[in-house]
């Protein structure tokens, strides 16, 4: 944690196992509120498997299960309603994923399903959530057309305008900007700023330099022996890239191994 | 994935910046026995050859960018390049200092004012041998040796204040000779500068190991060290 930043999410002695399987091992962490925490590591270090714990993404495999407590504003995760927990806690992933359909309907899905009905509440939603991820510009003279017509970053930017559209708490990023050119990418990266204002931001990259240039707080994930994931130091971005305390993060940031 | 192609680029960098560290150990040494022996020929040698001293440092820094550029170093990496990179400004600054010795000596050309020969050859010994130590420290990673190195300063200090006053002295003594024996303050000062450097360079030493940057203040009896921790 960085210094006098209360953690909107604070993890605890978590264990998460895939039938017998650990893959996460004794993670205690607190993700400062309002910052933007990136989750790097080698390949099958846990670090997905971390993230889709902070909304219980991992409940739908039916062999999870875990120990420790995760909460958010000092509430058990696992105790909370889930529905309730994912409008709080939302998510947008590695590869764009609209929904087969107009643009509009992509951000009020989630609003309705919470039970938003008025046409006039749900085109302010959709203005506003668009205008938040950077992408009304670009598209409102186009909002009844198809999602899928919109290139890759706009693509991306919809999914987090959707995101939004339900005004979570944190929103927990999974590579976000892999399948996107540079250009789309640094978009990203650059709405990610400005949402952290608002918002708390967990973001699992395998680029380290979006990482360094996108997030102000890092943690590195190792795998250990048997395989289970498990966090090996933590601070601000800063410091890890520029001087990391562990033998293991220095060999990994430097591209010696991972 | 161990990175080869990297070590081996960062490995070209260090001899390069080893072999500018001769060259200006070399101009220093030059400078001073040119000086000594009022050798003007030799003095406008080492003028021209300063030139060859700012081009190594030039070809170090465009190489040292190239792999900024190229390999986006950090950690360890990234603290070894930014510290080469200043290492390697310091350098080419001590062959000026090399080159201002050999601009005064040729200024003072067949003078027979009183130099304080002796002292000035001993500020030479020592920062020449400091410099020669602090670029072993530097290539090799030597922390402790980094941390010592700096007392020798106090030595250099002491002889420049002693030259200095001695210089002034004359001076006053014989005002008419104060156009020339302002010269000689040159030499000194250089050769006091010329020391602060090898300073510089240890205190980028101990930063690649630690990540720390530490004062090494040499004008303090004292070495200060700033760790928080």
């Amino acid at each position: 944690m960085t210094n006098n930043d209360k953690p909107k999410l604070s993890v605890k002695d978590f264990n998460l196992f895939y039938g017998k399987f650990q893959a996460l091992r004794d993670v205690t962490i607190g993700i400062p509120e309002n910052q933007i925490t990136s989750i790097i590591g080698p390949s099958g270090c846990g670090k997905s498997t971390f993230l889709r714990s902070f909304n219980r993404m991992n409940d739908l495999i039916p062999s999870v299960h875990t120990s420790g407590k995760i909460e958010l504003d000092n509430e058990n995760i696992f105790e909370t309603d889930v529905v309730e927990l994912r409008q709080r806690v939302g998510m947008v992933f590695q590869r764009p994923n609209p929904f087969p359909k107009s643009i509009f309907e992509n951000i009020a899905f989630g609003p309705r399903a919470h039970g938003v009905r008025d046409k006039l509440i749900l085109s302010e939603i959709v203005e506003k959530s668009l205008r938040q991820s950077a992408l009304w510009d670009e598209v409102k003279d186009q909002i009844h057309k198809s999602g899928l017509a919109l290139s890759g970053g706009q693509q991306q930017r919809l999914c987090i305008a959707r995101a939004l559209a339900v005004e979570p708490e944190v929103i927990l990023m999974d590579e976000p900007a892999s399948a996107l050119d540079p250009i789309a990418t640094l978009k990203i990266e650059d709405l990610i700023q400005l949402l952290k204002v608002k918002y708390t931001i967990v973001i699992v990259t395998h680029n380290m330099q979006q990482a360094a240039r996108a997030s102000d707080f890092t943690l590195f994930f190792n795998m250990a022996d048997d395989r289970a994931g498990y966090l090996v130091e933590s601070g601000n971005t800063v410091d890890i890239f520029t001087n990391p305390k562990e033998h293991q993060t220095e060999q990994y940031i430097s591209g010696r191994f991972g | 994935m161990a990175r080869d192609i990297f070590e081996r680029k960062i490995q070209q960098i260090k001899d390069e910046i080893l072999l500018l560290g001769s060259m200006v150990e070399q101009a220093a040494l030059d400078s001073v026995a040119a000086f000594k022996n009022k050798d003007q020929k030799a003095a406008r040698t080492i003028i021209e050859e300063d030139q060859a001293i700012n081009d190594k440092r030039f070809a170090i820094e465009n190489a040292i960018m190239i792999l900024f550029a190229t390999q986006q170093p950090l950690a360890h990496d990234l603290r070894l390049l930014s510290a080469m990179f200043l290492v390697s400004n310091e350098l080419e600054r001590m062959g000026d200092y090399a080159k201002g010795i050999a601009s005064n000596t040729i200024r003072l050309g067949n003078t027979d004012i009183p130099i304080p020969i002796r002292d000035i050859e001993k500020m030479a010994e020592i920062g020449v041998s400091m410099l020669h130590r602090s670029l072993s420290a530097f290539v090799n990673e030597k922390i402790d040796q980094a941390i010592k190195i700096p007392e020798d300063d106090d030595q250099v200090d002491e002889l420049f204040n002693k030259s200095y006053r001695a210089i002034v002295n004359a001076m006053v003594a014989n005002p008419a000779t104060i156009d020339e024996a302002s010269f000689l303050l040159w030499v000194v000062h250089n050769l006091e500068r010329f020391a602060d450097r090898s300073v510089n360079i240890c205190e980028r030493t101990i930063f690649i190991i630690s990540g720390e940057l530490l004062e090494m203040d040499s004008s303090d009896d004292e070495m200060r060290f700033d760790h928080e921790d």
